[in-house]
């Protein structure tokens, strides 16, 4: 199965790019545009075929690696 | 010769731009701000090194929708020249411009070091003060200037004669150790297919004084100055 | 004690105020403190912003002379370098931020300097960076210094400012407590310096840079209960850098100063808005009303206090005069950054703030700057060890395989993983990049003129003897400019110690700065600017005492710098007495397995000769390349003359009964390894100088070679010097 980390700036983090994403949307003319957030995702294969199981191995690897925890938060889907 | 140097948000080198071209044509460039759009009068256009928009999302992905690059691309199809260094090669990449894009260094750092490149052709605007095969030696300072482009697009580039410098090492060897940043078959720098838009990575400007560090770059800027001399 | 009364002072034990300290501010209140006021206090009158246990000591240092423009108390230094210019510049320090989030301390580090400097005027032109790291045997010191090196490149490459120099050790002291203290230099006219002191009731105080969050506020366990449900929002954030916004805030800030809309300017650095306002106001003698509903904010629903106490990057706050508003609209508009008035200067001598309606804080300002605490804390004489006589250590290698493991250990091998991943060269102006030359040399643009820039600072001497270790570190870099050609002008300072709280700490400091102040006052090179970072503890104890120092020097002419690198046919000659001090020296360490002895003695009086000596010869074009020794003694300098010239050396000097270890590894200070073209000449003018001097050999060849036929190549030597970082941390 799949497991797909999405890894964040989390809330009140200063997101550079985000902003300068905003900026650079609003320059194009989007001009709805609120606040952006640009964080990365992460599908990482796994042998498992128990959901849980991969679950829990996919947020040992985003707390131990995929994600700095001091300024990012993630959240892992099982497909 | 009568260059501009564009000015987005984010841009460093501008300065040591404007010193290489005024060395060689004997006054200073004109500075253009990225929300201009009137370059006229003007024959040279280059786009200076730096961190245009942060490089966020993308090196120069912002940039290339700044409403001068619409300028630019009209100077470029009126048969006009272009230079983009670093940052500059990474817009004109972003902006379609020139083909392939500029990928993260292979060892996934910046990298801040002198490089030599050696010149495949010297029938152009920019390496007529070179020779063929001659290796010049350029600082470099880059976190992605990974050359990229798929094979047809390889073919094509160096079956046409459009590659314009590769890394080497100081005796002209194309090797994988003198090609730090991974670059697909060693490419350093392409010409567009009039030959008067070059993207380079390396930064020529630095070297044009024999205080600092040397004067290898200084013939790239000599050529374009005797070229565009009118 | 009303409940209010108990809560408000276990509040200010959370803000570092103690019961004291915390009853003097409520006197200078006369009311009911709100948590806003607490909060300014404690930032106030923290060690960072009050200096309140150093600050007796640091007043020993020489802070004067005639080109001194501007000396410590402002935002940075300023010297006069000629040509109406001025250098201005500073080092501080972002150590346990680092610890934390190593990329982002390190990067705020470099974001945080760069504004002190540009702050005042000067187009910064160049970073330095000086670097401790714990034991590289532990498991963390690797992800501290990887992340460490990128963010010092991160942020400094991308706002265009070239990372010309600094220094990296190690050392098991500092497990836990890395210590980056991160130096920035800039040029402006020397009649066109900013300064912070507020003037002019009426004038707009002007808030310009990016948005106000949450970041790095103080206090972190304060949001308790007390302050809603909402508590774990208001948490504080680490501070993240945006090197993009900063290289905006640059090129608008210098552009607003070429008009005359500035009156004052200082960058909203540590306790933010809080110490910039106060500091504003205060020197200006005047008072000054924010209103913190004008303050651009990225997020919602924050405090007062969260408003005053944020440390979110890449902000200045500026006085300007009447009707200017427009004017810096329009510059900072370009570059996209925000501008607000957030206040007015005023008569009343005090700070108020007004949010959502309400007054937040209301503070005499002269009470809250001259009643701040100080300090004379408890200062034990740090026990000395008695010198080491070289004659009883015994070689247990000999000297081959002694030169090869040096050259290779952690605190001597080459940085050039680290320099290769920092932009030396953009501005174009670089004359000497990193490991060419004992100091970086950075020409100002347009002029022949250079600036000489080093950091310096041997610890283990420090920790070993401090007096001797601060004047030690002064000397250093100053020879260390010397030994480009340069003049040197002046120092900034960042003194790394342990808790001011432990008296034997707190000798270390007295002594350090002491040694400090005896050095500069024998070299006329006094200190501008600094920073003191205090309580750098792991695990209850102390980190060695690191007192690093930032020197800057000119050259009148760039092109004159000399580097180390050694070509075929050079003579090879030393300058200064060689003793064959072995106490604390790294080949003790490295090779004996000790720590131990009384560090190099410092002759202040020999140093000066022996450096006016070497510059005099450099001026007058006899000297192709010159290196102090320091780290690792003779051999070694020669070593890395020979590696940066890719050519060796038959060396084959007296040695004056000294045991050939101690001759080539020893650490005797005042010393430099030339190469002339005339050995003969330069001798003769050392001996008419009384300057000691002796002709070690001749450059050449593809190895160094020792008497009694010993030969490393320099193939074994530079794999030797080039192992370590990539192997570690690639």
């Amino acid at each position: 199965m799949k497991a797909i980390v999405t890894v964040m700036p989390k809330p009140g983090v200063l997101d550079p790019q985000g902003k300068a994403i905003g900026r650079a949307l609003a320059h194009l003319g989007f001009t709805d545009v609120g606040e952006v957030r640009a964080g990365k995702v992460i599908e990482v294969e796994l042998a498992s075929s128990d959901p849980d199981a991969a679950r829990r191995t996919a947020e040992a690897m985003a707390e131990k690696l995929l994600a700095n925890t001091v300024i990012e938060r993630f959240s892992v889907e099982i497909a | 010769m009568r260059a501009g140097i564009t000015v987005f948000p984010g841009i460093n080198r501008e300065r040591d731009m404007a010193i290489a071209l005024e060395r060689v044509a004997g006054a200073p460039p004109r500075m253009l701000w990225h929300r201009e759009t009137d370059l006229s009068g003007l024959d040279l256009i280059v786009i200076p090194g730096g961190f245009s928009f942060g490089d966020y999302l993308r090196a120069g992905a912002m940039a290339a929708h700044s409403p001068i690059m619409g300028a630019i691309r009209a100077h470029a199809e009126r048969g006009g020249y272009v230079l983009g260094a670093c940052n500059g090669f990474q817009i004109l990449t972003e902006a379609g411009l020139l083909p392939g894009a500029l990928l993260r260094n292979a060892s996934l750092r910046f990298l801040a070091m002198d490089c030599h490149l050696r010149v495949e052709r010297a029938d152009t605007a920019f390496t007529g003060h070179y020779q063929r095969g001659a290796v010049f030696r350029a600082p470099l300072a880059h976190g992605e200037g990974n050359y990229f482009a798929d094979d047809a697009t390889l073919d094509r580039l160096e079956g046409e004669g459009l590659v314009a410098f590769r890394y080497a090492t100081a005796d002209g060897r194309i090797a994988p150790e003198a090609n730090r940043n991974g670059s697909a078959r060693a490419i350093a720098g392409i010409f567009s297919p009039n030959l008067r838009v070059l993207g380079l990575m390396p930064h020529a400007e630095d070297l044009v004084d024999p205080v600092v560090g040397g004067t290898d770059g200084l013939p790239l800027f000599q050529g374009l100055a005797a070229a565009l001399a009118a | 004690m009303s409940a209010t009364a108990e809560a408000n002072r276990r509040l200010a034990a959370e803000f570092g105020l103690n019961p004291e300290e915390f009853s003097r501010a409520l006197a200078i209140l006369g009311h009911s403190p709100t948590l806003t006021e607490i909060g300014i206090f404690g930032a106030m009158w923290s060690e960072h912003c009050s200096y309140k246990s150093s600050r007796v000591w640091l007043r020993e240092l020489p802070t004067a002379a005639p080109w001194v423009i501007q000396g410590p108390g402002e935002n940075a230094g300023v010297v006069a370098i000629g040509e109406g210019l001025a250098a201005v510049f500073k080092m501080e320090s972002h150590n346990h931020p680092s610890f934390i989030e190593p990329y982002q301390g390190a990067a705020t580090g470099v974001g945080g300097i760069l504004r002190d400097v540009f702050t005042m005027g000067a187009r910064p032109i160049a970073n330095l960076n000086a670097l401790r790291f714990g034991d590289p045997g532990e498991p963390d010191t690797r992800r501290i210094v990887d992340g460490v090196v990128r963010g010092i490149g991160g942020y400094g490459n991308c706002v265009g400012v070239p990372t010309v120099g600094g220094e990296i050790n190690f050392h098991a002291a500092y497990n836990g407590n890395p210590l980056v203290n991160a130096m920035t230099v800039g040029i402006a006219r020397a009649d066109r310096i900013f300064r912070s002191a507020a003037a002019g009731v009426g004038n707009p105080v002007v808030y310009v840079g990016a948005k106000t969050g949450r970041d790095g506020i103080q206090g972190a366990t304060m949001a308790s209960a007390a302050f809603g449900a909402d508590a774990a929002e208001k948490r504080p954030t680490v501070q993240v850098g945006d090197p993009f916004t900063e290289k905006l805030l640059i090129e608008a800030c210098l552009a607003l100063m070429e008009t005359d809309a500035i009156v004052a300017i200082q960058d909203m650095g540590a306790a933010g808005l809080t110490s910039s306002a106060v500091e504003m106001a205060g020197k200006g003698g005047l008072g000054i009303a924010l209103d913190l509903d004008l303050v651009p904010v990225r997020e919602t629903g924050m405090s007062a206090y969260e408003i005053m106490l944020s440390e979110s990057q890449e902000r200045m706050l500026m006085v300007l005069r009447p009707g200017q508003e427009e004017a810096a609209r329009a510059i900072f508009g370009k570059w996209e950054l925000d501008v607000a008035v957030i206040g007015r200067l005023n008569e009343s001598g005090r700070i108020v703030v007004h949010h959502q309606g309400r007054v937040e804080a209301e503070i005499p300002l002269g009470p809250l700057g001259k009643e701040a605490p100080l300090y004379r804390r408890p200062a034990a004489v740090p026990p000395k060890p008695p010198p080491l006589d070289p004659t009883t250590i015994a070689d247990p290698l000999g000297l081959a395989p002694a030169l090869l493991r040096l050259i290779g250990c952690p605190d001597l091998c080459s940085r050039a993983w680290a320099w290769d991943q920092y932009d030396a060269t953009v501005g174009g102006q670089t004359v000497q990049r990193p490991g060419t030359a004992d100091a970086a040399v950075v020409r100002v643009e347009g002029r022949a003129l250079g600036l000489a820039l080093t950091t310096d600072c041997t610890p283990r001497y420090c920790a070993a003897d401090a007096e001797v270790g601060g004047a030690q570190a002064v000397a250093e870099a100053w020879r260390n400019l010397t030994a480009v050609g340069a003049r040197p002008l002046a120092l900034t300072d960042n003194l790394n110690f342990g808790s001011p709280e432990n008296p034997a700490v707190m000798g270390q400091f007295a002594a350090a700065v002491r040694g400090m102040a005896t050095a500069c006052r024998a070299l006329d090179f006094p200190v501008v600017s600094g920073n003191v970072s205090l309580y750098n503890e792991t695990k209850g104890a102390p980190i060695l005492p690191t007192p690093v120092i930032g020197g800057l020097g000119v050259l009148d002419d760039a092109a004159a710098a000399v580097g180390i690198a050694l070509s075929p046919g050079l003579d090879v000659v030393l300058i200064g007495r060689t003793l064959g001090w072995l106490g604390q020296s790294l080949w003790l360490r490295e090779i004996a397995g000790r720590e131990a002895g009384a560090p190099p003695p410092v002759d202040l009086a020999a140093e000066r000769r022996n450096g006016d000596f070497v510059r005099g010869r450099i001026a007058g074009g006899h000297v192709r390349a010159c290196h102090d020794v320091s780290d690792g003694g003779l051999l070694i300098a020669i070593a890395e003359m020979a590696l940066a010239g890719s050519a060796g050396a038959r060396l084959a000097p007296p040695t004056a009964g000294i045991p050939p270890h101690a001759f080539w590894f020893g650490e005797d200070q005042a010393r430099y390894v030339l190469g002339v073209a005339d050995a003969a000449g330069i001798l003769a003018a050392a001996e008419a100088e009384g300057v000691p001097a002796v002709r070690l050999g001749t450059a050449g060849g593809g190895d160094l070679t020792l008497p009694g036929g010993i030969a490393i190549s320099l193939g074994a030597l530079s794999e030797a010097h080039e192992h370590f970082f990539p192997a570690w941390l690639d």
